[in-house]
């Protein structure tokens, strides 16, 4: 008898002219969590979106507890037991808890029909107890954080019975602390015996928590194993065929004299205090746990949010923007995290986008300078390697990958001295992470200066120059490349090294 | 509780009140029982059709055919009952409702299955029905005394001591509390207006759901035409003209994003009662007729604005909790 819980075996899932999924073997166990491995655009999206009845597989076979099946709608799927949390939580904001956790299976009383909502409040805060979720059935989902919300998610898959639950990159807006949270949830459903498919670009978490893997790429099966056996490099080579010393291209560059400083900026509640400065040539690295501030100091210093005290000064004039158009104007460009609802416009084309934040200096006598704007879109495409049809192809026909370079190709168009990049790499695949990291270094090899937010520690220690850590709102440490380790800086963010002296 | 306070409803409430305070400084005979009934009565049929709008801004479309669904439908069961005095009048109920659902079920059909905009589907039917108001009544008016006594009593007639107008109303209210709250159909209307796409992985029949709406829409509109039509004693082509623009201005100051996805039953009927009291208290003030309009704009936009901004407040107030 076969022990697995799932059984794909050679399935293809073909789009006119592409290929998404090309004879694609994967095997899951009851109680183990199955690391799905590969970057953006290499099937992992389709696989699960045939394992949830959205797709219906071109070829190939389906086995789930032993029947073979062939879902044709995300309700067959979740009525057989496969359920899939979605990336950001794609949830009802203006909806309550329960609700959320029953949408689409909700309770009734018998007899009447109508909702049983006494019954759904009860089981919703049975459920919460046992993933530790300190919500209230009746609460709005508006009010909860972003983990919280990824429990909810967890526990509308338990009211489901949910015997496979696939986690499509959970922690991709999680803080550290939130993430071993998260984890400790997974180990109790691995212990209670449900499979659990986990999709992430961040290895140091599926070493963490996965017991086996399956690599894709470009569609097809690559390899498969136990993560014992599997290394960082043996997982990178067979994603993308490139070793990982090529993630970090970061190159050996002159830093140049001061260009920037900032001086005891304090706003609230938010941070206190915080002084720094930057170089040319010099790439300085933010890290922090979520809410440490790294995000609102940069804010502050671009004028899009109150600043209570403290000092710009920009190559030893001091300044103060009004807002990033006036930081703009003064070559200091922000390039913000979250690309889709501050970065891009997505119904417009990349040419468009590339554009946008010099629309006024392009436009002559108030009309736009079309050959002006393409032969601009053009350069800064090609040069971060736009993979397009065209430059007037729209934004939002882009793969997450092209999009983050469209929105560093609009910045890069303004040619700053100064670049604020945060978090340039979240949620892209590793092909596009090495591009954007090779691009940086050569920006800072060209005499710019570029302030980098990571939450990802291996970037951080691979491309800054200089570590700035940031813990409750204050900078806990300064650490130099060269003395930088993923022990100190962590000590630092968590406010663990302040015990300690 | 601290509850009670935070919801729009409460803050709607004391408006409200504030209001009617307000001008009975002016006018001490406005919060006279009588007075205050006929404003409830008055504000019946808004009511009625605004919780029919409610259902279509839910899921982020809007419905602008409902004044011309009203006119159709007062002016086809005023003619049949010019023509034919036979009718038992409870007919006309059930043939309000029926006309006015089918007319409305056909946005819905357009808009489900031709993926037109609700905006759109409903401005061709707001164009559409509002000639054939015309071509049916070939521009003829059926004024009171063409109607018989029983027809145009319908919005009158008590029982237990409260007009049929209000029970309508009441009726109506309750169940579309009903259907809103305690039917997975109800709150599928929810899940498409709050996020689509979620809606769609959670197994939503999404044309299910517009078709259901506009049906509704329609269905109630026909209800509102009948007793507009009885209780102002005449059936013409401006019949309720332009009244979709009260409905939609009801549902927004009672707090209906009208992004869709969130709202109450509660909260529409409080904006329409609002608005009720606003179009009746200018005239009793004395303002000539031109201020009203501009002043009723105004204290609909200050209440929306007003909305908007405690909204924004609680939010916010989330947002800071979160940072520590």
């Amino acid at each position: 008898m076969d022990a697995n819980i799932l059984e794909m075996r050679g399935v293809s899932m073909y789009f006119p002219g592409i290929k998404a999924l090309d004879k694609v073997d994967l095997s899951v166990r009851p109680g183990e969590v199955h690391a799905l491995i590969g970057e953006n655009g290499a099937g992992k999206s389709t696989l699960v979106k045939v394992l949830t009845g959205l797709y219906k597989p071109t070829a190939g076979n389906i086995t789930f507890e032993g029947m073979a099946r062939r879902f044709s709608s995300t309700v067959e799927a979740q009525m057989a037991g496969i359920v899939a949390i979605h990336q950001e939580p794609i949830m009802f904001p203006d909806l309550s808890v329960a609700e959320n956790v029953f949408s689409g299976h909700m309770l009734r009383k018998r007899g009447t029909g109508l909702l049983d909502w006494p019954g759904m409040r009860a089981k919703t805060r049975e459920l919460c107890a046992r993933i530790e979720l300190a919500a209230d059935p009746d609460s709005m989902v508006s009010g909860l954080s972003v983990a919280q919300r990824h429990m909810v998610g967890i526990a509308r898959a338990l009211s489901m019975n949910a015997r496979l639950l696939i986690m499509d990159e959970p922690t991709s807006a999680l803080s550290i602390r939130e993430t071993e949270d998260l984890f400790k949830i997974v180990r109790q459903l691995k212990a209670e015996g449900t499979a659990i498919l986990f999709i992430s670009h961040k290895f140091d978490e599926l070493f963490a928590i996965a017991d086996s893997y399956t690599v894709l790429r470009d569609g097809k099966f690559v390899g498969a194993g136990s993560m014992k056996d599997a290394s960082v490099d043996s997982l990178v080579r067979m994603m993308a065929g490139r070793l990982l010393g090529q993630m970090f291209p970061k190159r050996k560059v002159e830093i140049g004299r001061e260009i920037l400083k900032v001086k005891g900026f304090t706003a609230g509640r938010s941070f206190k205090d915080v002084s720094f400065s930057l170089k040319r040539g010099e790439i300085l690295g933010f890290f922090g746990l979520v809410g440490a501030g790294r995000s609102e100091v940069m804010k502050s210093l671009l004028g899009l949010d109150p600043l209570d005290e403290g000092e710009i000064y920009l190559e030893n004039k001091k300044v103060r923007f009004k807002d990033p158009h006036a930081a703009l104007a003064q070559g200091v460009a922000y390039v913000p995290e979250d690309r889709q609802a501050q970065g891009l416009v997505l119904p417009l084309s990349i040419a468009d986008n590339i554009c946008l934040p010099q629309t006024a200096s392009l436009a002559a006598a108030g009309f736009i300078a079309r050959k002006t704007e393409a032969s601009l879109a053009r350069e800064y495409g090609s040069k971060m390697e736009i993979r397009a049809a065209g430059w007037d192809v729209e934004a939002l026909n882009l793969s997450g990958g092209n999009q983050q370079k469209v929105v560093l190709a609009k910045w890069l168009a303004t040619k700053p001295r100064i670049l604020i990049l945060d978090e340039p790499t979240k949620g892209i695949d590793v092909g596009t992470k090495a591009a954007v990291h090779e691009f940086m270094s050569n920006l800072a090899a060209e005499g710019m200066a570029i302030i980098m937010i990571s939450s990802e520690l291996p970037e951080i220690l691979g491309m800054s120059d200089r570590i700035i850590v940031m813990h409750e709102g204050s900078v806990a440490a300064v650490v130099d490349r060269a003395e930088a380790s993923e022990e100190i800086i962590l000590r630092a963010a968590t406010g663990a090294a302040g015990e300690a002296a | 509780m601290k509850k009670l306070l935070k919801r729009k409803e409460t803050t709607l409430v004391l408006l409200i009140l504030l209001l009617i305070f307000a001008v009975s400084l002016r006018a001490p005979g406005f919060v006279a029982p009588g007075s205050l009934l006929n404003i409830v009565v008055d504000t019946s049929i808004l009511i009625i059709v605004s919780l029919g709008q409610f259902g279509v801004i839910l899921i982020g479309g809007i419905d602008l055919s409902i004044g011309s669904t009203m006119a159709l439908v007062g002016m086809a069961a005023a003619m049949l009952n010019q023509f034919v005095p036979g009718i038992p009048v409870w007919f006309f109920a059930p043939f309000s409702l029926v006309a006015g659902a089918l007319l409305g079920g056909l946005g819905g059909i357009l808009v489900a299955f031709g993926k037109l905009p609700p905006l759109i589907a409903s401005l061709g039917m707001m164009s559409a029905y509002r000639g054939l108001v015309f071509i049916l009544s070939k521009g003829q008016w059926v004024t009171a005394n063409e109607m018989t006594e029983g027809f145009r009593k319908i919005p009158e007639g008590l029982t237990l001591g409260l007009p049929h107008m209000v029970w309508a109303a009441l009726i109506v209210a309750f169940l579309a509390h009903l259907f809103m709250r305690h039917t997975r159909s109800g709150r599928d209307v929810y899940a498409i207006g709050g996020n689509p796409t979620a809606a769609r992985f959670a197994g939503v029949n999404q044309a299910k759901v517009e078709i259901n709406v506009f049906l509704i829409s329609g269905a109630l509109a026909g209800l509102a035409g009948l007793l507009y039509v009885s209780r102002y004693g005449i059936a013409q082509n401006e019949t309720a003209s332009g009244f979709e623009m009260q409905t939609v201005a009801a549902a927004v100051l009672g707090g209906v994003n009208i992004a869709g996805g969130s709202g109450t039953v509660l909260g529409v009927i409080l904006g329409s009662l609002f608005l009720g009291v606003v179009n009746n208290a200018l005239p009793v003030l004395r303002l000539s007729p031109f201020l009203q309009m501009a002043i009723q704009g105004f204290i609909i936009l200050t209440a929306v604005v007003a909305n908007t901004l405690v909204d924004r407040r609680n939010k916010r107030v989330f947002a800071a909790g979160r940072v520590r």
